[in-house]
């Protein structure tokens, strides 16, 4: 599913990430762990194309993306499904309007949108806030009005930039049960993230990076740090 | 095509009233720009307007005849003007033509002649110039004739009501420059503050795999329906201090002159073209100065 070959990037001097090369199935679920600094960011923004590599080959879904035109790029992230840390919901739109912002982008037709929305928001239990804004709803709520955007189109992999980094403990896995379910209807899953526990209770496989390293890459939710 | 074009309306309508604050803020200053440009057209228009009008009035010669001066008499002067080059054109005006004339440039308000029995006008004859220039020696001309009991040419005045419109015309134009780069500075203060405001918004649509048009669309209609608004706002400003002020002017007016400003109707409806033209460029410009800077990549 994603495929690094070497991969490289700098910023001006210091490696953000140093030959790194790893390998992702289809259907997997992976946590990328490490420090601050470590080259998490820059990984996940090397996947959906907002940063390009200095050196090096990066395969999503079995393309090269490294070799795309800047055209190509909406076309890329329409199939990646994204959450992130501060939601990125767009204050203007409704919590219906901003998961139907996704399909509207593949020219889904209003009637498909208007069936499709009501279900995924009823599957993500916040089908009554479908006409509340996002600053009416906590931030769990947020978290999975961003979830429902992010798979409403079915994509074959979700990446997940700290998505419980602004929730409690107990929203913050609620969400992760979110997550896995999601992850167990066949869409491939990478999360950074901080949360020890998180990783150890989920048992996945981990990927710990450290000044731009892959420093170890092991099955069973333990970080060898 | 036209499914994209109806998604965009719909989606700029909406935001436009979401956006609240910044359409507000865009309003005011389009509105504003569009004010200045419009007081621009007004005075520039009517300025020249009454120069033309000014010298039109005033590119005749009254001359005055005798009472003794038969009608016959006054042909052979007239033949006589008309062989100069100076002259376009001569007219004989008995003193009841003069009469009717008088009466119907002061409209209604000729209760003031109802007490006469006689008619105190002279007959006379109208010199029309060919150009102002030979205005002196035609006059001069006249004066010579006999027969001729007066002579009207208003030179000096002329030429001061020439001066005076040369410089009004001149400040006006020095004046709305600078309040045209007034209104340039906060037109691109708005953009600066909505460029602001649209960052994010840009990014996370590009996350979720937007194309540039996708998110253009509906931002550039916004800019222009923005500038349609508030191009409709500054014509009824304009227009309804337009109609006040001929009002007043024309009553004012007759006695002065009886030359009139500009119809409100011809000027309102050319100033609607350009300020809906203005507005709607100004609007799309800006939307699209706000948005380059987050589209390139």
């Amino acid at each position: 599913m994603v495929k690094f070959d070497n991969v490289t990037k700098k910023y001006e001097t210091n490696h953000a990430l140093d030959k790194a090369t790893i390998h992702i199935a289809k259907g997997e679920f992976v946590f990328l762990v490490g420090p601050s600094g470590a080259g998490k960011s820059t990984f996940i923004k090397l996947i959906i194309k907002e940063l390009d590599p200095d050196s090096g080959r990066i395969y999503v879904n079995d393309k090269e993306i490294t070799r795309l035109s800047n055209r190509e790029i909406p076309i890329l992230r329409r199939g990646i499904g994204m959450v992130f840390q501060d939601f990125r919901l767009l204050p203007n739109k409704t919590v219906f309007e901003n998961v139907a912002f996704s399909m509207e982008v593949v020219h889904y037709t209003q009637r498909t949108i208007r069936r499709q929305v009501p279900q995924v928001l009823d599957l993500m239990g916040i089908g009554d806030k479908r006409d509340k804004f996002p600053s009416e709803l906590s931030a769990g709520e947020q978290q999975r009005v961003a979830i429902a955007r992010a798979i409403i189109n079915n994509p074959q992999l979700l990446i997940a930039d700290e998505p419980t980094g602004n929730l409690d403990v107990d929203t913050a896995w609620e969400i992760m049960k979110l997550i896995d379910q999601i992850n167990r209807r066949g869409t491939t899953v990478v999360m950074v993230t901080h949360a020890r526990d998180i990783v150890d209770r989920m048992g996945k496989r981990v990927v710990t990076l450290d000044s731009g390293k892959i420093i170890s890459d092991s099955n069973g939710g333990r970080r060898d740090v | 095509m036209f499914k994209g074009l109806s998604y965009a309306l719909k989606q700029a309508f909406v935001q436009l009233f979401r956006n609240k604050g910044m359409t507000v803020a865009s309003l005011f200053s389009i509105t504003a720009m569009l004010l200045i440009l419009g007081l621009f057209f007004f005075l520039t228009v009517n300025v020249n307007f009454i120069t033309e009008k000014i010298k039109d009035e005033f590119n005749t010669i009254e001359v005055y005849l005798l009472d003794e001066t038969t009608e016959a008499q006054a042909q052979v002067m007239a033949t006589s003007l008309k062989a100069m080059d100076e002259v376009a054109g001569v007219e004989y005006i008995t003193k009841d033509m003069a009469m009717e004339e008088f009466k119907a440039r002061l409209g209604d308000r000729d209760y003031s002649f109802e007490g006469l029995t006689t008619n105190p006008l002279p007959n006379s004859l109208r010199v029309t110039l060919t150009s102002l220039e030979g205005g002196e020696l035609t006059a001069e001309v006249c004066r010579n004739m006999l027969g001729v009991e007066d002579v009207r040419y208003y030179q000096t005045e002329i030429n001061k009501v020439l001066k005076i419109s040369n410089y009004f015309q001149r400040g006006a134009l020095v004046i709305i420059g600078f309040l045209i780069i007034i209104s340039v500075m906060v037109v691109s203060n708005t953009v600066k503050l909505t460029v602001m405001a649209r960052q994010r918004e840009i990014m996370i649509m590009k996350f979720v795999g937007a194309t540039n048009w996708f998110i253009r669309g509906p931002m550039l209609l916004e800019g222009m329906l923005i500038g349609l608004i508030s191009a409709g706002v500054a014509l009824g400003c304009m227009g309804t201090i337009y109609v006040r002020i001929v009002e007043a002017f024309n009553n004012q007016a007759i006695a002065l002159l009886s030359s009139k400003l500009v119809e409100p109707e011809f000027m309102i409806t050319n100033l609607a073209w350009i300020f809906a033209a203005l507005g709607i460029s100004i609007g799309a410009f800006g939307s699209i100065i706000s948005m380059r800077r987050f589209l390139k990549a």
